[in-house]
């Protein structure tokens, strides 16, 4: 059923070329006869390309044509689509009101998106090595085109992602929307601002510069004093931890920030810690659905109708 | 409806008054001012300075949409025929509207026009700043002051308090845990998907409390410590020689050898027993005082507490309800992160910083 499309254009029936008909008139008049045929067949099929939905090439991708203002495409266009089906069809009507969520969510996910794109464009120039890996940077920055916006891009963006995840935290906060049923959710949520700031900090060393050098020095010098797993923590010794054995050699490969540190952390932030991220976020998601969608606005309830609560 | 005059109280004169004279006395103060833009401007930094506009107007516009439906849940509190009828939203529904809209076009081009324009903010962002790159990474040069990421310098600020086990690994561990468990200790049903601050004060109140102590001592870290960690104030020249001399002491000798101390004989307290025994004592008491203390705030009505007639602890009806509806565990459970977090990190501060106290409890396994 394909309503409102417009017909096929009619080509204008083409005289039929016989041979008596032709005998009379000259070659040339043959040739510009079936030149002008075909231009108004190309006409035509033109016109017919004007409205791209309705074309085979988009149809077949898209399954549905999207502009039309009837219901059942507009749900289809969400439903049949691989990137938006997280998306319901329909919501709530002030469940879009930007004031409400602040967009905080989306905006995270929009930059987790960003920085992977970037992160695998900058892949493609660093080498996780102790020779490489501050020449490629300078590399990036001087010869790459583009590399510096590039470069400057993933960090910027990492640095959003780190304020977004707090505002989007702050906001769930505020329209109490991690109550039931939407507790475990919260805590889908916390893991990934670990995961988000443990993204930030494994990248940091990558430059293999002295800024970020000294950064994962004081940050891995921590879990020296693990209670029990670091060679300088509390019950630590006592377990037999030395340098070589505790949790921070296990962090960084090694007793010192070197090549080993440099390829764990490369290992952690372009595949170990984005995989993890990506499967939490996919939970985070479907809970968003399966808990009813976005918490509000919902009506307000008054403190009078606040409901006993129900003895076991 | 009636314009809103603008009219200057007294009361008002005098606050922006003093505000004027506190900003002038801060200008004045500033005896680095390329200290200060060295450190504000980093490009690391920059994001902080971001933060402190963006944190506000959020919050502003959270607090704005909690006023307007207070404002509704306080009309409808007080008259309860009016609650039977009346809408509950403060943009309600009207007839004719659609309740539902179609995901496609009307959410997805939100987000189509959030992308494009975060998009736009990166890319201004990153054309006109540049990620830093310092020298290459040399472990024979030590970096002074070496810092985290800002995001990492509440942590590394937080060593200054406490040793490093607790700051790097159990304060971290209690603040996840303390936030995961967060949805589970908040008994109150209501404000379940709206703003408001009438509802849920106590809640609001202690995530804010935590957020701002977690924003300030990044504030502090970022632009407050210089070489060697010590403190200089904003717009003070980082003096790569200074040296602090460590003038902090333990509690238990700053009483054993003060005047009380000496006259009460209390020496024993410097013993090895007297110190374990007394700081154990010390922390017990802190646990058992801070509990009273949030307590108090969870109960408390704050608009009738009055000093005459002294009245300190009016109780608030709402709250006590809540506080019946919330099982033991519950209880428990809060009180212990909001004591050992939310508590322990300024009282941890204050102690270190205003009275030079460096440990409470010394035993020969940890001190805290
Ligand atoms: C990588 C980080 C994160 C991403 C990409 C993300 C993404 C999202 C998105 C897209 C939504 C839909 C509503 C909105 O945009 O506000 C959402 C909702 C939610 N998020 Fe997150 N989030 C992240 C981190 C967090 C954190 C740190 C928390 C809390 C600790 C959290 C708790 C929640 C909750 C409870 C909801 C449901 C809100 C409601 O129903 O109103 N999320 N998240």
């Amino acid at each position: 059923m394909e309503p409102e499309r417009p017909d096929q254009p009619e080509y204008k029936e083409t005289k039929q070329l016989t041979g008596d008909e032709t005998a009379g008139s000259s070659l040339v008049e043959k040739v510009r006869e079936s030149g002008m045929a075909l231009k108004e067949r190309a006409v035509g099929e033109v016109k017919s390309y004007k409205d791209p939905q309705d074309t085979q090439l988009w149809k077949s991708i898209f399954r549905v044509s999207h502009d039309r203002s009837d219901p059942r495409n507009r749900s289809l266009a969400i439903l049949s689509n691989v990137f938006l089906h997280l998306h319901p069809a329909k919501i709530n009507r002030d469940a879009v009101r930007y004031p409400f969520t602040w967009g905080m969510g989306g905006i995270t996910f929009y930059l987790f998106i960003v920085l992977t794109f970037t992160g695998v464009l900058l892949m493609f120039y660093y080498h996780p090595t102790k020779a490489d890996a501050f020449k490629d940077i300078l590399y990036l920055e001087h010869d790459v085109p583009f590399g510096k916006l590039l470069r400057n891009m993933h960090r910027w963006a990492a640095h959003l992602m780190v304020i977004t995840t707090w505002l989007h935290m702050f906001r769930v906060v505020l329209t109490g929307s991690y109550k039931r049923p939407r507790e475990f959710n919260w805590g889908v949520g916390v893991v990934l601002l670990v995961l988000t700031l443990l993204l930030s900090f494994t990248g940091y060393l990558l430059p293999d510069d002295q800024l970020g050098f000294w950064a994962v020095t004081v940050g891995t010098n921590m879990a020296r004093a693990t209670p029990m797993l670091g060679s300088e923590g509390p019950f630590g010794v006592q377990l037999g931890m030395t340098p070589f054995n505790d949790v921070r050699f296990g962090l960084l490969g090694g007793s010192i920030v070197d090549s080993n540190a440099l390829l764990r952390s490369y290992i952690w932030h372009c595949i170990g810690i984005p995989l993890v991220a990506s499967i939490f976020m996919a939970v985070h998601f479907w809970r968003i659905r399966k808990d009813g969608g976005i918490s509000g606005p919902a009506p307000v309830v008054l403190e009078s109708e606040m409901k006993a609560v129900k003895k076991k | 409806m009636a314009k809103r005059r603008f009219n200057l109280s007294k009361g008002k004169l005098i606050a922006l008054g003093v505000l004027v004279a506190l900003v002038v006395l801060a200008v004045l103060a500033v005896e680095d001012w390329h200290q200060l833009w060295k450190i504000s401007s980093a490009p690391d930094n920059v994001p902080i300075v971001a933060m402190l506009f963006l944190v506000p107007i959020f919050t502003w516009m959270g607090i704005k949409q909690s006023l307007a439906n207070d404002r509704l849940i306080k009309e409808l509190e007080q008259d309860p025929k009016l609650a039977k009828t009346h809408h509950r939203k403060v943009e309600p529904w009207r007839p004719g509207w659609a309740r539902e809209l179609h995901v496609w076009p009307y959410l997805v081009r939100i987000e189509f026009l959030v992308a494009v324009i975060v998009t736009v903010v990166l890319f201004v962002w990153s054309i006109t700043l540049n990620a830093p790159l310092e020298e290459p990474a040399n472990p024979n040069l030590t970096m002074n002051p070496s810092k985290a990421p800002w995001y990492f310098l509440g942590l590394q600020e937080m060593l200054v308090y406490f040793d490093p086990w607790i700051a790097g690994v159990v304060m971290p561990s209690l603040i996840m845990v303390g936030l995961m468990v967060f949805p589970y200790v908040d008994s109150n049903p209501l404000g379940n998907g709206y703003y408001t601050l009438r509802q849920r004060r106590f809640a609001i109140g202690m995530f804010s409390v935590g957020f701002l102590q977690w924003l300030l001592l990044i504030v502090i870290g970022t632009f407050i410590r210089g070489p060697g960690w010590i403190w200089f104030w904003p717009g003070q020249t980082w003096d790569h020689n200074a040296v602090v001399f460590d003038k902090n002491i333990d509690l238990h000798d700053l009483i054993a050898t003060s005047w009380i101390g000496k006259t009460l004989q209390l020496g024993f307290l410097q013993s090895n027993w007297g110190k374990w025994i007394f700081g154990g004592l010390v922390v017990g008491g802190f646990y058992v005082v801070g509990a009273l203390f949030f307590h108090w705030l969870m109960t408390v009505d704050f608009k009738r507490i009055s000093l005459r007639p002294l009245h300190l602890f009016p109780r608030d009806p709402f709250e006590r309800k809540l506080l019946e509806r919330t099982s033991i565990l519950q209880y428990v459970t809060f009180q212990f992160f909001a004591i050992s977090v939310l508590l322990a990190m300024p009282v941890k501060l204050i102690l270190r910083l205003a009275l030079t106290i460096k440990y409470v409890w010394v035993t020969p396994w940890f001190n805290i």
